[in-house]
């Protein structure tokens, strides 16, 4: 099974100091292309053999006023010769293509960082625009990092000066300026970047000519000008990692092909019904170019109907999922428990965003933990799982088709903002080396005069799915309270109690097919353990490495099988002295793990819509272990 | 392949007790319905019945096809789901005034709009019959219910000016306990596309006789306008027919012997909004029968189409899906050595 995560070798562990890395930020206006200066700089940066982490954090608004600091888009990158298993918790290298993008970001800048700034957008507009009542490059305020300026926008207008285009379209190749520069400073190849402007401006040669030629000039001007000790050329090494192929790839994406194998290797064609939603969507895009797989995409009136249309897909034979964020999956919430009765099997996923309500639409948060675990009416267990990273993703999705179909049951897979957006390098998967899962669909029609048995049991407790258009199977099915067995309408009590209780049993059998809690760093037991799940899982896996080197007891556990844990969890638990709970949330699983485990497992909360540093983490650690 | 055997209205009864009250017209429209499947030629096995919640969404139960009894006001959504699945099968949606217009009037439209093959039987009964008798957004103004004691006060939606809004392609009417369901829902059932029925349906606890106004023997030749295509809109026991008033633009009340009374077109869809919307008050009688036939392309027909014509020639290689994008290899441990 291709391993999805950058699990840190033994070696790289002890390693000291740590080898090289580092952590660039690009920030502009929303117009400015910063997501795709960024992309681009990413994609180079795997092709030079870096491992990376990337943190793409835009505004909710598409378009907001030009130069504001809510119109701020930025894109970060962390990347070196080491394992790098998140965004970076400061940034090394700031470049400001306006004061606004200045004034947000440069807080977050480390001491002694080097901000470059394009000083051709910092006029008096721009600045009052931004809230600065002086030019904060000309006075001393900036005195805490290294300073290069440049009018990049004036570079630009020059380079691509030939090409004749108008004064705003030549200035909008100025990310490519910016990104030329940076390709220079990291000793990057352009020549990706240039493949891809050509193949995307194939149809207008001319816009791909002058991109290519601010990119050379950023690129020129970074070789040929002398801008000071701090801009200097950095080579980092490729990083260790298994021979392969690989590949970029963002947690939508992989989730996108994961769903993909998911469904084939079942066997099955698939209905994708979905709505679109922040930061969901893309999913839906990704799945509605791969009709060639057996893909029916269904953009619904609405959230409901695009779960119930993947029901009804699931009813009639083919695999039924949806996707969705919070504000979407409460919607969806009734007709999650229609497919928990009829017992169909379903695939829900949920790109979390900040909430409650529309709540912060394109920041990220693990908060709807609670809701894919309680979050329904009735006693409505159903399976949970949650990835960890863009890469785990497809490992995630492929397991939750199979135990949607094994077991018959919707299943909620969690993911969120950040990996939905965020890229990392991925080694390609052997697909033979997944075991497919055949459905079997139920076709023995019974002796005349027997009924059909639509709600028996097989040895995981999971019943028969019947496809209409089965002759001698014709048989009911619906939300109300059945019979055992025969699925009649039955509403006794014996009925309820034992519907109720055979719904939970199936759920909680899913353990038996899943492997059990791994310690993915340190030891099993000891002084603690930091219990993560989601995309929390970097920065735990940093801070605990960072701890370990000092020598302390702490071990790293990520839970990616959340309804039902493995089996052998609460032994695992039970092993440590203490347990933190790290969560962008107000301490959901905390809640689940003291629930089912009875152990004193310690939240550490954030719900600021950003990803953890590895800062807090540690420190976090350290305050339990003093 | 052996000689079909005819079914018969049995053969498409489940064994299921019918739980409705005595009395009630859905018995006389599940009877219809069961009386109707016989000559339609579908097997049973390729026969789904989708229902939302109600007292008439637990007409599923009771036929010997494959059923979906789900959720409130969701079953076109659920219906979409099964025949995208499957195009094969012969959907038929089972709904209310409250399950339909009410919480489901987004996908009535949505479904209508889309044009999916079905049928969807809309028993309207202008009441809430499972909840007890709340009035319903077919209810007329003034209706005492539990919830209004003192009367309704918002104006009803009429289901065929939706449907007819919303974009359906055949909208038809009918009554529970009239001879001509039958046919109606032959018809319904020819057309490719979504056909949209509404049948008048009585409740005899919460809204007993609400439609006698029209369906009682006594007011039935008077009161309903039963349309053929081709042939004239005659009522009254042939002595009345319908004519336009061309300087107005709206429809009168002619002698039958007018030279101008209109001849039914199916496909006539301003004549059908008029029909549809045909005035009580004013002594007309009640449009039944197809009102509106004009066939378009179906939903899942264009999906499935655009599915085979996009993935034609492409092989569905998911080695290459995973490898896709721009990708590099690394040939040994950059440290290794
Ligand atoms: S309440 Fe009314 S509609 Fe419902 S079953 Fe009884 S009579 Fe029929």
């Amino acid at each position: 099974m291709a391993s999805a995560t950058h699990l840190i070798t033994d070696d790289e562990a002890h390693a000291r100091p740590p080898l090289e890395s580092m952590v660039v930020r690009f920030a502009g206006d929303s117009g400015d292309g910063m997501q795709l200066t960024g992309g681009q700089f990413t994609l180079s940066t795997a092709l030079a053999g870096n491992d990376l982490a990337t943190f793409p954090d835009f505004p909710a608004e598409i378009r907001a006023p030009q130069g504001t600091t809510f119109g701020v888009s930025a894109f970060q990158i962390n990347f070196g010769s080491t394992a790098i298993d998140t965004a970076g918790d400061q940034p090394d290298v700031l470049v400001a293509m306006n004061p606004a993008a200045l004034k947000v970001n440069v807080k977050s800048l480390r001491d002694g960082g080097l901000i470059i700034a394009d000083e051709g957008e910092f006029t008096s507009r721009n600045l009052t625009k931004a809230g600065y009542d002086a030019n904060p490059l000309d006075d001393d305020s900036l005195a805490r990092w290294q300073l290069v300026r440049f009018n990049i926008s004036q570079l630009t207008l020059d380079a691509v000066k030939p090409f004749g285009l108008g004064n705003k379209e030549a200035l909008r190749c100025k990310n490519m300026w910016t990104l030329g520069l940076a390709l220079w400073m990291f000793d990057r190849s352009r020549q990706p970047i240039v493949d891809w402007l050509t193949t995307k401006f194939a149809k207008a040669p001319q816009l791909a000519e002058a991109n290519i030629a601010a990119l050379n000039a950023g690129h020129a001007y970074g070789e040929t000008v002398e801008m000071g000790a701090s801009v200097r050329q950095h080579h980092i090494a490729a990083a260790p990692v298994e021979p392969g192929l690989y590949r970029t790839v963002t947690g939508a994406e992989s989730l996108a092909v994961g769903l993909v194998a998911g469904a084939q290797l079942a066997g099955l064609d698939m209905l994708f019904g979905s709505y679109p939603i922040t930061p969901a969507s893309p999913l839906l895009h990704h799945l509605s170019r791969l009709k060639e797989f057996g893909i029916t995409t269904f953009q619904a009136e609405d959230e409901i109907a695009a779960i119930c249309a993947a029901i009804g897909a699931s009813y009639a034979g083919k695999l039924g999922i949806t996707s969705s964020s919070g504000p979407g999956i409460a919607l969806k919430t009734e007709a999650i428990g229609l497919a928990v009765m009829t017992e169909l099997p379903l695939v829900i996923v949920n790109s979390q965003r900040g909430g409650p309500s529309t709540g912060l639409p394109t920041k990220t948060e693990q908060s709807d933990l609670y809701q894919a675990v309680y979050g329904r009416n009735g006693d409505a267990p159903l399976p949970v799982i949650a990835a960890r990273s863009p890469a785990d993703a497809f490992d995630c999705a492929i397991e939750a088709c199979r135990i949607a179909t094994r077991y018959m049951t919707p299943v909620m897979l969690l993911t969120d903002g950040y990996i939905a957006n965020a890229a990392e390098p991925w080694k390609v998967p052997e697909m033979s080396g997944y075991a497919p899962f055949p459905v079997h669909f139920h076709d023995d029609a019974p002796p005349v005069g027997e009924g059909v048995m639509p709600y028996a049991r097989n040895e995981d407790l999971a019943r028969p799915w019947i496809r209409p258009g089965t002759p001698g199977l014709e048989h009911r099915i619906g939300g109300i309270e059945k019979a055992p067995v025969s699925g009649n309408i039955d509403y006794s009590p014996e009925a309820h109690a034992e519907m109720t209780r055979l719904r939970a049993a199936k759920v909680a059998n899913v353990a038996h097919s899943i492997p059990d809690q791994q310690v993915c760093l340190g030891n099993e037991g000891g002084r603690l353990a930091v219990v993560g799940w989601g995309s929390t899982f970097g920065p735990i896996h940093q801070a605990v490495r960072r701890a370990r080197l000092r020598g302390l007891d702490v071990a790293h556990i990520h839970i990616r099988h959340i309804a039902p844990m493995p089996k052998n969890m609460s032994v695992l638990l039970k092993g440590y002295e203490h347990i933190l709970v790290p969560e962008m949330n107000s301490g959901q699983l905390k809640t689940i793990l003291r629930d089912q485990f009875l152990v004193d497992a310690c939240p550490l909360a954030k719900t600021t819509g950003q990803p953890f540093t590895i800062a807090e983490i540690e420190a976090a650690i350290e305050g339990m272990l003093r | 392949m052996n000689e079909v055997v005819k079914l018969t209205a049995k053969d498409w009864a489940s064994d299921q007790e019918v739980r409705w009250c005595p009395g009630c017209g859905d018995y006389a429209v599940l009877k219809a319905v069961q009386r109707t499947m016989p000559d339609l030629g579908t097997a049973r096995e390729k026969t789904v019945f989708v229902s939302g919640i109600g007292c008439s969404s637990r007409f599923p139960y009771y036929m010997a096809s494959y059923g979906f009894h789900t959720i409130h006001g969701r079953a076109p959504a659920v219906a979409t789901g099964v025949k995208l699945a499957n195009p094969e099968l012969d959907v038929w949606i089972i709904t209310g005034d409250g399950d339909a217009l009410s919480i489901g009037g987004n996908h009535t439209m949505h479904l209508l709009r889309r044009n999916l093959d079905c049928q969807l039987l809309l028993f309207n009964n202008e009441i809430y019959g499972l909840t007890k008798g709340q009035y319903s957004p077919t209810s007329r103004i003034g209706t005492r219910t539990p919830s209004t004691p003192f009367g309704s006060v918002d104006r009803p939606a009429n289901p065929c000016s939706f449907a007819l809004g919303a974009g359906a392609r055949f909208i038809a009417r009918a009554i529970d306990v009239h001879k001509s369901l039958p046919d109606v829902l032959k018809d319904a059932h020819g057309h490719r596309g979504a056909s949209f029925v509404e049948i008048f349906q009585n409740c005899v606890v919460y809204n007993d006789d609400v439609f006698a106004s029209f369906t009682a023997k006594e007011f039935a030749a008077d009161r309903q306008l039963w349309l053929t295509q081709g042939e004239k809109m005659l009522f009254g026991g042939g002595t009345k027919g319908i004519s336009f008033d061309r300087e107005r633009m709206v429809l009168t009340i002619v002698d039958a012997a007018d030279s101008g009374v209109l001849v039914h077109d199916r496909k006539n869809r301003t004549l059908a909004q008029l029909l549809i919307e045909m005035p009580a008050t004013a002594g007309f009688p009640v449009a039944l029968g197809v009102i509106y036939e004009d066939p378009a392309p179906t939903f899942e027909s264009a999906v499935l189409d655009q599915n085979r014509t996009i993935a034609a020639g492409k092989k569905p290689d998911l080695q290459a899906l995973v490898a896709k994008g721009q990708s590099w290899q690394v040939e040994k441990e950059p440290r290794a050595e």
